[in-house]
Order: structure tokens, then C-alpha cells, then sequence
């Protein structure tokens, strides 16, 4: 009995999951795209505080070039593209998460139902998941933001509504991959119903893919909202939102001469999706085993 | 053969091996010192538990370590020559003339995207034959292999083969190089024992032909004792005993040895004649400090001296020799477990049977084929009683179990509990009906939730189950899991902390948690080593002698079956080809297919029956052949009457259904009982 007792014992398991945080820790994808999403972070809620003008003010002269008092030169309404690039953040990390969570939690809801029930149910709405990923998600984005009006709101559940199938997809895989164990059998040997054996007995098996997905749509709702935005359906002015900027300025890019105004706030966007997506690899090679 | 080794070399030889594992930055021993000698044209078997370094030994050999392995020092000589250390293209040599090995899985083995004659062509590419001689090659290998049509064989995908085919697919790949040593590792554990009688049939066959030396891992002492001449005995990483086959299983000199023959139900062993005998404890796990004796922890021989001094290798006769300073009390050993259950078996069948199962029917459709997985199966059972449930894959076993327990809806027929027709799906059952159909399943990493702990496991199958919560249920808890012998420190695991012999006996908890009155095993032990096995089956039948619950136990083992069940049922395409006590279904006379597959399984000591062939594999259910399903692989076909009429299950004698046309009279003539009653096997 000694041989197994020895190492059995309930800090066993807090242990396990130390020794997934230690494999992430190691990663050094994941804490290279952790490092700098969390800098945007910390800039989307202290930008304000931290930026060295007021990043909507129109205060200083248009267009001037990089220097000393503006890192990143002024745009064309003369504000301080450093400062606007600081703060510019602050929605796309608000509507991102909030919209992800959305398409997360419908997802595997849908996921769940569809991979637990199989058979009919699972046809069914499988078509209408099928029928909605083939139109563009821009598209019906647009659609509904022109028909509803845009708010965030809305934004945030038109993003969370495309996202929910894609997601259902990854779950559903990763349920019919469970089902075929034979605790599920056992669970409904024991009387328990459908949605007790889906949500406590599978959800907890499948959370690593769907933590994975999470990250991988966060990178996607990034592009979402700033493709939107630049088009004039997403963040609305005079937020110093990075897409808004570019949208703002890009008319000058054919000069040539005003590069700053649109590299910067576009150089942050990338760097973003850049992080989350990172930070997704590394969880991927971790949860996924 | 080159670098003047003459062919006088041993073709395998293994001095002082030290194999470690490093793990979490410490180096972990898995080989310890480990010696031996194939000579040309042997068949050496090495057995012991998973964890033992069977097939670490067979992965230094081939210079396949895992990452995090390395020979620490000792030497590996293959044909003479040293191979530790190999880099590039040497080893990469050794493995294209020298070695070859054959897995576990020929699934896996094989490529599934690669034609089979192209992945075997591809062996005599490598040795340097253009491609058109390379294919003629080919088609004589698989032919060599006793594949029946080898032309239209070449041209299809792995996974048009079935598991015996695609094995003998890989063992033709493995000696196309004529290599010095042929590896099998557990060459035939994933097939049925008709199939697996076949394979084992044909190595011996191209043993004797090729002249070839093989290195035969086994975990089943009887598969090792039908093909090898010499076994080698490993625990721990250490080789405790190592003789002729025949001496070391009949005249066993080491505790480990002693404890692993008595753990398997042999020789007819059936319950009512007690408990089996256990190895008491677990294998040390990679990361323990061992006595200086690697067994002595769980020997009931051992003195101080095993914990001090570690013993030498004893050489008893000129080639046997033991790793024990008490060789000579060696069989003496005390049993673990006591024989006597202290409580009869009690079977009444003058009381109504509490289950009866009438012709029960399941058809499934898939693509446009219309399968039989279950005809018209009848049969009772009696509380207290085990019926023993028996065939190869695809003869509906599983069926049947899930057709009971509601998983699967029949297409046919009833079951009664009682006398009360069972609703046929679980969801439509009460919550009464299905606390007492309960089920332990052959896997149990399958069967428990790994993110749920053990106490979380229990106590909710107590509540569903028995309706217990709060104060009570944790009583219950600790009573539940005495009776499967499981520590209450477990109970704040999670399952993947546990050995398979302690996650099954949660899963027997699970299943005892409301008082079922009839528990469906499947092949509950068929992934567990045998000593557990040994532990697992004495849980099961003193949970019966105390509860006077009824078992269906479905195994492919027939010396597990044997032992644990009072009635056997034999089936076949889903048909009921014999039905009866135990006894006599495992006497003669029974019928033919009964007949074939007793006589497929390897036995320990040897002898007893002489192997009958059975032609070909179990038919597609979707084609099942006309009259009686069994007739195209029948060794009694009659002739007409077999292709024509299916004959009717009738009972031959008292309790004893059978189905054949041959009268039970000419049976009982023409099959001649054994000397012994040996159904003895190892698994």
C-alpha cells in the first residue's frame, strides 16, 4: 500500500495545476504575448493618467512631425497621435472581451447540445450553424449595426452572436470526442439528466479547447471591431480609438509625407492581436497536450 | 555481419544494462543491471507487470529511448556486435538488417494512407532491390505470411485488414531483412484468442523456417509458454529468475514468480473452491527508493537481510538461476489471501430468475446495411448467479450488455426484472429499475470523471442511487468504500492519482453504491495486470457471497470466466450457440465453437487439448452466411444441412442449450474429454 500512498494526497492535485502554470510559465510564447497585452491593458485603463497630453484635445499644430514634446507627431486636427495611441485602447478592450464571453458562453452551450444529443438536434441546428458561418462576418455585422444603429451594445452582441457557432463547431468536436466515454454511460446509469451530465460532467473535460478558442476569437474580435470601426460602423469619434485613427488619417497616407498618424495607432493594433494570439499558442501547446 | 563477428555470436546479449529515465531533472533507474543471452535461433520470452521494463529493454535494444531515456552504462550486442551508442547512419543500419520489431498495435504499425504491397515493397527498397523486384518480393512475403490472396492484399489500405491480418502484415515487414533478431512486443495482446492461437501458429511456423532469434514480450505466461524456450523474469527493472520456460513456471524459485502463477485462475479453478491468491502491494512507482531487494516490500519471505543485502543471482541448475537468498523456500511462500471465503454461493432456481431476457433483437442500420448485432437471444438469470458471457469481437457481447442496461434500445424482444417488462430505453426507466441494472466497465480511465474526485464520484452515485445525502451519505461513503477495500485517504483524489486496480475497485463502488441487484462486468479486468486481477476478481466474488448479487461478466479470458461463473453463454453473430453450467459448457461435449475456441487459448502447463483451426475470421454481421452462422469456419461441418437450415437453440440436457445439428450423443463421442480440465490461462 505504501507505494502509492506515499505521493497520494490532496495537495496532489493543487500540485497538478502548479505544474501547468510552471509549463506556461516556461513557454516563452506565452509569456512574451502576455507581457504585452497586459501593457495594453494597463495603458486602456491608466492611458489618461499616463499620457503626456490630453489625447482629444486640439491643441497643438496640425501634422508636425516626431520630436521631443510629440514622440509620434500630431495629426491633422493638431492632437498628439503618442498620447491618442496611449489611450486608444480603451474601447476595443471593453467591447473584445465582453463579445468573445458572448460567442464562449453560446457556444458551448450549443456545443454542448449538439455534441451531448447528437442524432436530430444535432442536424438541425448544425445546418443553422453551417447556413451563418458562410456569410462573412462583416457582412452581417453590417447589416445589423445599419438596421439597429450602432452602440456598443449592440456591437459587442452582433460580434458575440457571429462568434457563437464558430465556437459551437470546437465544442461540439470536443463533446462527441467525451461522449464516447464510458463515465457519461455511467452518469446516465446513475439517473442523472441531460443537462447535469453536460455541464458539470463534460464542461469540465472540455474546458481546455474552449479556453483555447477564447483566445484564438479574441485576436479575430480585435480585427472584427477594427474593421468595423474603420468603417465607420464600430467605435464612433471622437474616441481616440487606433482603427478610428487610421480611418481618420489614412486620406493623407497618398502624400507621403504624414506616415506617423497611421503607422502608430496601426503598429499597436497588430502588436495587440499579435500578443492575444501568442498568448493562444501557448496555452494551446499546454491545454491541449 | 561485418566487423569480424562470426556467426557464432549470440544474436542477443545483454551484459550489466542500466537504463535510466530522467524525470523532473533526477535520473530515474528503469533497467537495473540487466543480463542476458539469446543464442541464434532461440525464442527467449520476457515477462512482468507493465512497469517492469519489459519494453524498455526491447526499446534499448532498437536505440528508440524516449528523449528523456539513456543506457547509463552495461552493453547491448546484437550478432556480436555493440550497439550502445550508435549514432546516424549505422543505427540506422543496425534497424534495416540487423533488427526488426513488431508492436502491440498493428494499427498503428502500419500507414494508413499507403497501400500495403507499397509499404512492404518498401522493406526490399531499402535493401537495395528495383522497384519491380521489390513488389514480386513483397507479394512473396505476405504470401510467406499465410495471407490468403496476397495480389488483391497489396493493393488495399490498412484499414481494409483486420487486426490479425495487418499483424501478419507487420510480421511479413519485419522479416523481410532476415533480420538477427526479431522483436515482439505483446505481438498478439489486442487480438482475439482465435486469431491470436493463428498469429502465435505462424511465428512458430517462420521461427522454424527463417531460423530467426526473437525476443518475445509477453505479459501472458501462457503465450510465453507455448512459443519460447527460455523467460526471463523482470520486476522492477531487475531480472529476478531467468530458466528454461518449463522449469520456471512448473518449478518456480522466486517469490515474484510463485506470486504471478498463483494469481491467475488455472487448471478449471472456479470460485467455490476460494479466493484466488494475491501479490500483497503495488509495483514501486519510478520515483521510489528500493530495498536492496527490489521484491522484498512485497515478499512475505523477506528477512533483514533482503532490505541490506542484495541478493546474488542464484544458479539453481546449470540454467536456471534466481535473484532470492531463499530460492529454496521459494514455493513455500505463505498465500496473500486467504482461501476460505467463509460464505457459500447461493443459488435457488426453484425461485422465479430475477431477470429474463426474451428473444432479444438488435438490428442496426449503418450506411445501407442492415446489421445483426443481436438474434433472437433468451436466457434467465437467477439472484446470486454469474453468467459468464463469451465470444470473439463482433459476436454482440457489448450488445448485449447496453440492450439490457437501456443504452441501446432492442429492435426485438422484451426484458423482464421480476416478471415486469422493462421499458427499453434508460430514460423512460425509473429511477428504481435503473439502480438495480448497474455496470463496471473494462476501462476504468474511461469509466470515472478525471476532473471529479473519488469522494465526488460516491457521493453523488449514493444520492441518485440510494437517495442518501448529508451525514448519512458519508457514513455510507466509508461503508462503501470498505467493502471494495479502498483506503478512505483516496477518497480526496482524482483518478488519474490512482493505480487501474484502485480506479476499478471506485468503479465497483460506484456500481455496489445502491444496492444493485444485478452488476454487468465488462472485461472489468482485462486491462489490469494479473495480480490485480487476482485482487479485483476475489473483490467481486466477496461482494457476491456477501450480497448475493448476480453478475453478467463478459471476458474474452475463458480461465477468468471459468472461474467466476456458474453458467456460461457462448455466443456467435449475435446468435446464443450454447448455453449452460459452467461446467459442463467447459467439459465436453459442447458445441464445435465452443470446442475451437478452448482449445485457441495457451495454457500454462501445456498440453491438455489439441488446437483446432478455425478457418478464417468471424463474418461481417452484415453478411452473416446462410443456415448455421457458424458452418464456413465449422471443423464438424456436416455438409448441406449446415448451409441450408439454421438449427434451433434446444436444450441437449438438463440446463444445456445448444445449437447444432450434430446430436449431443455423436458429440460426446467425437469430442474426447481432456486428461486434465485445463483452461488455465494467463492474461
Amino acid at each position: 500500500m505504501s507505494a502509492v500512498a506515499v505521493s497520494v494526497s490532496t495537495p496532489e492535485a493543487r500540485k497538478a495545476r502548479r505544474e501547468t502554470l510552471r509549463q506556461l510559465a516556461r513557454s516563452k510564447t506565452f509569456v512574451a504575448g502576455n507581457i504585452i497585452a497586459i501593457f495594453w491593458v494597463f495603458c486602456a485603463v491608466f492611458g489618461y493618467r499616463i499620457a503626456p497630453h490630453d489625447p482629444l484635445a486640439q491643441a497643438f499644430p496640425q501634422l508636425i512631425g516626431m520630436s521631443g514634446s510629440h514622440l509620434f507627431g500630431t495629426d491633422q486636427l493638431g492632437r498628439d497621435v503618442f498620447s491618442r495611441v496611449l489611450t486608444g485602447a480603451r474601447d476595443i478592450l471593453l467591447i473584445v472581451p465582453a463579445a468573445t464571453l458572448l460567442g464562449i458562453v453560446g457556444g458551448t452551450t450549443i456545443g454542448l447540445i449538439t455534441g451531448y444529443f447528437r442524432g436530430f438536434v444535432d442536424d438541425a441546428i448544425s445546418r443553422v450553424v453551417d447556413a451563418v458561418l458562410a456569410l462573412p462576418l462583416i457582412v452581417i455585422a453590417v447589416t445589423v449595426l445599419v438596421a439597429l444603429g450602432h452602440s456598443t451594445g449592440t456591437l459587442i452582441v452582433v460580434i458575440g452572436l457571429v462568434f457563437t457557432p464558430i465556437v459551437s463547431r470546437t465544442v461540439r468536436a470536443a463533446v462527441l470526442a467525451e461522449r464516447q466515454l464510458d463515465y457519461v454511460s455511467a452518469s446516465q446509469l446513475s439517473g442523472e439528466r441531460a443537462p447535469y451530465i453536460m455541464f458539470i460532467e463534460i464542461l469540465p473535460n472540455v474546458m481546455g479547447p474552449i479556453i483555447v478558442e477564447g483566445t484564438v476569437r479574441l485576436g479575430y474580435a480585435i480585427f472584427a471591431v477594427a474593421g468595423l470601426t474603420f468603417l465607420g460602423f464600430g467605435v464612433q469619434p471622437p474616441s481616440p480609438d487606433w482603427a478610428l485613427q487610421i480611418a481618420d488619417n489614412y486620406p493623407l497616407l497618398g502624400t507621403g509625407t504624414y506616415w506617423w498618424t497611421v503607422l502608430f495607432p496601426a503598429l499597436a493594433i497588430v502588436s495587440l492581436v499579435v500578443a492575444v494570439n501568442l498568448v493562444a499558442d501557448g496555452l494551446a501547446k499546454v491545454l491541449e497536450r | 555481419m561485418t566487423d569480424g563477428t562470426g556467426p557464432q555470436a549470440a544474436a542477443l546479449e545483454l551484459t550489466d544494462l542500466q537504463v535510466v529515465y530522467r524525470v523532473r531533472g533526477i535520473d530515474r533507474p528503469v533497467l537495473r543491471s540487466v543480463s542476458l543471452t539469446i543464442g541464434r535461433g532461440q525464442t527467449y520470452g520476457l515477462v512482468g507487470e507493465s512497469g517492469s521494463g519489459k519494453s524498455t529493454t526491447a526499446l534499448a535494444v532498437v536505440g528508440y529511448l524516449p528523449s528523456n531515456g539513456r543506457v547509463t552504462s552495461g552493453s547491448i550486442r546484437v550478432a556480436g556486435r555493440e550497439v550502445v551508442g550508435l549514432k546516424g547512419s549505422e543505427l540506422r543500419r543496425l534497424r534495416a538488417h540487423d533488427l526488426s520489431m513488431v508492436y502491440q498495435n498493428p494499427g498503428q504499425a502500419l500507414n494508413p494512407s499507403i497501400r500495403v504491397g507499397d509499404q512492404v515493397a518498401e522493406v526490399f527498397r531499402t535493401g537495395g532491390a528495383p522497384r519491380a523486384e521489390a513488389r514480386e518480393r513483397a507479394q512473396g512475403a505476405l504470401a510467406k505470411v499465410q495471407i490468403a490472396d496476397p495480389g488483391s492484399v497489396m493493393g488495399r489500405y490498412p484499414h481494409q485488414l483486420s487486426g490479425g491480418m495487418q499483424q501478419r502484415v507487420v510480421i511479413a515487414m519485419a522479416l523481410a531483412n532476415d533480420p538477427a533478431l526479431l522483436i515482439l512486443d505483446e505481438p498478439t495482446t489486442s487480438l482475439d484468442a482465435t486469431i491470436e492461437a493463428e498469429v502465435l501458429d505462424l511465428i512458430q511456423l517462420l521461427q522454424s523456417e527463417f531460423q530467426s532469434s526473437v525476443l518475445f514480450i509477453s505479459h501472458n505466461l501462457g503465450v510465453i509458454a507455448k512459443m519460447c524456450e527460455r523467460v526471463g523474469v523482470l520486476y522492477a527493472g531487475r531480472m529476478v529468475e531467468e530458466g528454461p520456460v518449463q522449469t520456471v513456471l512448473n518449478e518456480p524459485r522466486h517469490p515474484y514468480t510463485v506470486g504471478l502463477l498463483r494469481c491467475i485462475p488455472r487448471g478449471g479453478a472456479r470460485k467455490d473452491q476460494g479466493r484466488l491468491d494475491t501479490i500483497p502491494g503495488f509495483m514501486a512507482s519510478i520515483d521510489e527508493q528500493l530495498p536492496a531487494c527490489v521484491f522484498a516490500d512485497r515478499c512475505a519471505l523477506a528477512q533483514d537481510i533482503c532490505r541490506t543485502d542484495e541478493p546474488p543471482m542464484h544458479q539453481i541448475t546449470a540454467d536456471h538461476s534466481s535473484r532470492c537468498h531463499f530460492h529454496e523456500r521459494a514455493r513455500d511462500l505463505p498465500r496473500a489471501t486467504p482461501r476460505d471465503l467463509g460464505q457459500p454461493f447461493v443459488v435457488d432456481r426453484k425461485q422465479t430468475p430475477m431477470l429474463r431476457v426474451n428473444d432479444l433483437a438488435k438490428l442496426y442500420n449503418q450506411h445501407g446495411h442492415q446489421i445483426n448485432a443481436l438474434v433472437g437471444v433468451s436466457t434467465e438469470i437467477w439472484p446470486g448467479e454469474t453468467l459468464g458471457l463469451v465470444g470473439e469481437s463482433g459476436s454482440g457481447k457489448t450488445t448485449f450488455a447496453q440492450t439490457l442496461l437501456g443504452l441501446v434500445a432492442p429492435s426485438g424482444g422484451t426484458v423482464e426484472l421480476d416478471g415486469r417488462a422493462l421499458a427499453p430505453r434508460l430514460f423512460q426507466r425509473t429511477q428504481q429499475d435503473i439502480r438495480v441494472l448497474q455496470i463496471v466497465f473494462q476501462n476504468p480511465d474511461s469509466a470515472l470523471n478525471r476532473r471529479h474526485t473519488v469522494r465526488r464520484i460516491l457521493r453523488r452515485s449514493l444520492k441518485k442511487l440510494a437517495g442518501i445525502t448529508g451525514k448519512a451519505a458519508e457514513a455510507r461513503l466509508l461503508e462503501l468504500t470498505g467493502a471494495v477495500r479502498l483506503a478512505a485517504r483516496y477518497l480526496t483524489v482524482r483518478p488519474v492519482q490512482l493505480s487501474g486496480g484502485l480506479k476499478q475497485r471506485v468503479a465497483i463502488a460506484r456500481a455496489f453504491a445502491g444496492e444493485p441487484r444485478l452488476v454487468i462486468c465488462d472485461e472489468p479486468t482485462s486491462s489490469l495486470d494479473v495480480s490485480v486481477q487476482a485482487a479485483i476478481l476475489n473483490l467481486l466474488v466477496e461482494l457476491q457471497a456477501e450480497r448475493k448479487v448476480a453478475y453478467l461478466f463478459i471476458s474474452h479470458d475463458l480461465g477468468v470466466v471459468r472461474y467466476i461463473s456458474d453458467r456460461i453463454a457462448v455466443l456467435y453473430l449475435g446468435r446464443l450457440m450454447e448455453l449452460g453450467p459452467a461446467q459442463v459448457v467447459f467439459g465436453a461435449p459442447h458445441h464445435p465453437y465452443t470446442e475451437a475456441l478452448l482449445s485457441a487459448v495457451p495454457t500454462i502447463d501445456g498440453g491438455g487439448r489439441e488446437r483446432i483451426k478455425l478457418s478464417g475470421e468471424i463474418p461481417s454481421a452484415a453478411a452473416p452466411p446462410s443456415g448455421c452462422v457458424f458452418h464456413t469456419r465449422c471443423h464438424r461441418f456436416l455438409g448441406k444441412i449446415c448451409e441450408e437450415q439454421e438449427p434451433p437453440l434446444v436444450e441437449v440436457e438438463a440446463g444445456h442449450q445448444m445449437r447444432c445439428h450434430i446430436p449431443i450423443e455423436e458429440l460426446r463421442r467425437i469430442q474426447v474429454k481432456p486428461k486434465e480440465v485445463s483452461t488455465s490461462e494467463a492474461r
